[in-house]
């Protein structure tokens, strides 16, 4: 990369940063005239966006950088959300339908006390801890089967898919005592803040952004290491890493971890932001989501996740308002013509633009910078 | 960045009609449906009968209140069978569109979801399809059937029937749970031993049952065991069954029990989730004799009912909103307490005189707010349920009910649990 770019690029990422965890909200907060003013609505909105980012930037990690295609992030991005759920279905106190000091859906289901794996949930760093170990172990596991046993390609990608759907089904088990198909709702508290003021809600966003501004550093600054080195070799000929002594086995179980603590950090800011969360999260189709926020942004860069999550779910949100009936026809054809017509995604676009200009130009020109910007661009999108 | 010439749409179409709301006297109420995804099939149903009442009451000359004539303009937002989403479309028609009230959810999970929202920006929210009750939220209106206005008046049915043998069934969630421990209790309190309840029973470490009846997963196919079981259970005659299973699960439930040559004269089902749209889709001649329980039949013969769906077919032909469908339509129970709802809520704000949120609670808590519709005379409650008829009918071939029991003003109740156990306890 050349130095100017380089440069242009932290200024750029700067801004953003600025604008994320400073702007918004002080627009937010500060009393202005309404063409300035940035509801409350907008905030909660953005923030939901956010978390979606730091789900589609674990997934782009492992698909765009390690060339591992998980379709099940969405899973771990749930048990995130569901331990920081318990915590918060603990805190309603017994403020519920029934005042109780137990969850209203564990008093339908007859419970008169609480289970014994809730108890521990009443304390916050218990439930962050929780959401650190439990896909922590989980992704340890299942990657090191996958990885020990050489799964790789479409393959591992069906395997994650079907631990997705597995969990999916047990958690609308209402004896797993986890609120069946409802999930958990009507969150009232956290950390003694009412959630529903806007003062929370914009806390809350504040965390978010800036959660993701340094899980994006963070994964910026590993992607350059040697370690990010191997990792993005590996995407691109595992036999060759293999053959020069390295155990690509794993790298890819460390970044397989570290991707399923990322997506789990998404769900613990999600849940208290969004109010509600459920089994059907954990879908096949929402990690499906993710892959495609992905592909539109850019896979292989860090800021096409997130361009990419905060854009299509922008248009959602606008499309299901706007256009009720035509929306999801709108949103498959946007789809259609980004694969077909931006294959390296939003982010491609300038390199794209450039590539076009410096065709138009060859006859006058030396070929040779073309070549290389060329070879340039297709390791971007690779 | 791609996106911001959409926004950029998207707010100029915004300005324009909050211009346009300056100008006409119009008051904004949502629609909030999901018109994709996997509840589609039902609730896209529920969005056509609100637009068709709302039509109707724009064309009567609107809404009096606040010493002006309001027209109805609908804001339909699409949850699209996602739960966080309906949460965000509830927050958008409450804070950013700034709708009176909303219409809306069929789930039970929707709802859970924009409850929270309703009662932090202090909405209104008409709920129209049978629900588990065990709620109370002072921002939602539930014209829907409460358990007490469709499966216990059921068991009452059956009992005067003779039958004395119960078997519960329903899909694992939360509606078909809380139902059939109702009606457990319910049996039990009119003196069935627990032997004759079947389907199973699970208990918590002290002995108490925390769950009656045999359940199966969403889209279950293959029910040959348990109507073996059902087989062996009815083999004495006075036998029922009583059917929380949801969707798409009763085709293959219905099929095995007509394979397994269970008649419904020996052995009666009872479904508490087919209604006549549902049975559009299903096979109906292996459904023929069996029961159904709701607060509206399409059947229903009154002057009042035919003159609906009169207005609701000529509606059809000249309506020219996007996506309603308009041919082979049908009319039920949760379309025609949307309709209710609308109605309810129209006759609170003029009692009230203005549209604001808490007159118009008040309004309806106090009992007076009545609407004599299709299925009859409904009238609104301080609990926020509804008193109403109850019907029993039977499936005909043609997906149609023939009435056989009607129940008169049915008083809707929420919570049936504690007071069942309470029974129950000074019975012992």
């Amino acid at each position: 990369m050349r130095p100017e770019s380089k440069r242009l690029e932290t200024w750029l990422t700067i801004a953003a940063a600025f604008v994320l965890i400073v702007l918004l909200p002080a627009l937010n907060a500060l009393p202005l005239p309404e063409a300035l003013h940035v509801s409350d609505f907008t905030i909660n909105l953005y923030g939901k966006y956010l978390c979606y980012a730091i789900l589609a930037i674990s997934v782009d990690v492992l698909w765009g950088y390690t060339g591992l295609l998980s379709l099940g992030q969405a899973l771990f991005f749930s048990l995130g959300g569901y331990m920081m759920g318990m915590y918060l279905m603990r805190m309603i106190g017994d403020l519920g339908q029934y005042h109780q000091p137990i969850p209203d859906f564990l008093v339908f289901l007859g419970w008169s006390k609480l289970p014994p794996f809730w108890q521990p949930f009443s304390s916050f760093p218990f439930a962050l801890l929780m959401a650190a170990l439990l896909p922590g172990v989980l992704a340890t596991v299942f990657g090191f089967l996958a990885f020990r046993s050489r799964i790789r390609g479409v393959y591992f990608s069906i395997l994650t898919q079907a631990l997705t759907y597995g969990a999916c089904l047990l958690f609308f088990r209402n004896s797993l005592l986890l609120g069946g198909n409802n999930g958990f709702t009507d969150f009232k508290f956290i950390l003694g803040q009412n959630l529903r003021t806007p003062g929370t809600q914009r806390g809350l966003y504040i965390v978010t952004a800036v959660t993701l501004v340094a899980i994006f550093m963070g994964c910026r600054w590993l992607s350059r290491t040697k370690f990010g080195l191997i990792q993005q070799a590996i995407r691109d000929s595992e036999n060759r890493v293999l053959f020069s002594g390295y155990a690509a086995a794993h790298y890819k179980l460390f970044v397989f971890v570290l991707c399923s603590l990322i997506a789990s950090i998404g769900g613990v800011l999600y849940v208290p932001q969004v109010g509600i969360i459920n089994p059907s999260e954990m879908g096949t189709e929402k990690s499906l989501e993710a892959v495609v926020w992905v592909a539109v942004g850019g896979r292989g860069t860090l800021i096409g996740p997130i361009l990419g999550a905060f854009g299509v779910n922008a248009l959602k949100s606008w499309a299901t308002r706007a256009y009720p009936d035509l929306w999801l026809i709108f949103l498959g054809v946007l789809f259609v013509l980004v694969t077909v017509f931006m294959p390296r995604g939003l982010v491609g676009i300038p390199g794209q633009l450039r590539g076009l200009y410096q065709r138009w130009n060859r006859t006058s020109k030396d070929p040779a910078p073309v070549a290389v910007a060329e070879v340039e661009a297709e390791k971007g999108g690779l | 960045m791609k996106f911001s010439p959409c926004n950029l749409l998207g707010t100029a179409a915004a300005a324009m009609i909050a211009f346009g709301t300056a100008t006409a006297e119009t008051v904004k109420v949502g629609i909030l449906h999901s018109l994709s995804g996997t509840m589609a099939i039902s609730e896209t149903s529920l969005r056509d009968t609100l637009l068709f009442a709302f039509d109707e009451i724009n064309a009567a000359g609107g809404i009096k209140a606040d010493g002006k004539t309001y027209t109805i303009e609908p804001v339909i937002v699409d949850g699209a069978s996602n739960w966080p989403l309906f949460a965000e479309k509830a927050k958008q028609l409450l804070e950013q569109d700034k709708v009176a009230v909303v219409f809306g959810c069929w789930t039970s999970v929707s709802r859970k979801s924009v409850l929270p929202v309703f009662e932090k920006d202090n909405g209104l929210l008409f709920y129209p399809v049978q629900y588990e009750g065990e709620e109370l939220s002072k921002n939602i209106f539930y014209t829907a059937e409460a358990v007490n206005q469709q499966a216990t008046p059921a068991v009452d049915y059956l009992l005067k029937m003779g039958k004395k043998k119960f078997y519960l069934i329903g899909t694992d969630y939360v509606y078909p749970q809380t139902t059939n421990l109702i009606l457990y209790k319910y049996l039990l309190l009119h003196g069935i031993p627990v032997e004759n309840i079947g389907g199973g029973f699970r208990k918590d470490a002290d002995g108490k049952v925390i769950s009656a009846g045999k359940y199966t997963p969403f889209s279950h196919t293959d029910y040959q065991q348990i109507v073996a079981e059902i087989k062996q259970f009815a083999a004495s005659g006075d036998a029922c069954v009583l059917n929380t299973v949801n969707g798409d699960s009763n085709v293959p439930l219905f099929k095995e029990i007509a394979a397994a040559g269970l008649s419904a004269a020996d052995c009666p089902v009872v479904s508490f989730s087919l209604a006549e749209d549902e049975l559009r889709a299903l096979p109906t001649k292996d459904l023929v004799g069996e029961l159904g329980c709701w607060t509206y039949f399409m059947s229903i013969n009154t002057p009042e009912n035919k003159s609906f769906i009169g207005r609701w077919d000529a509606w059809l032909k000249t309506e020219s909103y996007p996506g309603v469908v308009k041919e082979k339509r049908a009319v039920d129970s949760p379309m025609v307490l949307s309709y209710d709802g609308v109605y309810l809520w129209k006759a609170a704000v003029e009692k009230a005189g203005t549209i604001g949120v808490d007159a118009v609670r008040t309004a309806l808590e106090s009992g007076s707010i009545s609407f004599k519709g299709p299925a009859g005379k409904t009238t609104m409650q301080a609990n926020h349920h509804t008193v109403k008829n109850v019907y029993i009918g039977e499936t005909k071939a043609n997906g149609q009910f023939k009435i056989l029991k009607e129940f008169k003003d049915v008083a809707g109740e929420p919570f049936i649990l504690k007071g069942l156990d309470e029974k129950l306890a000074a019975g012992k």
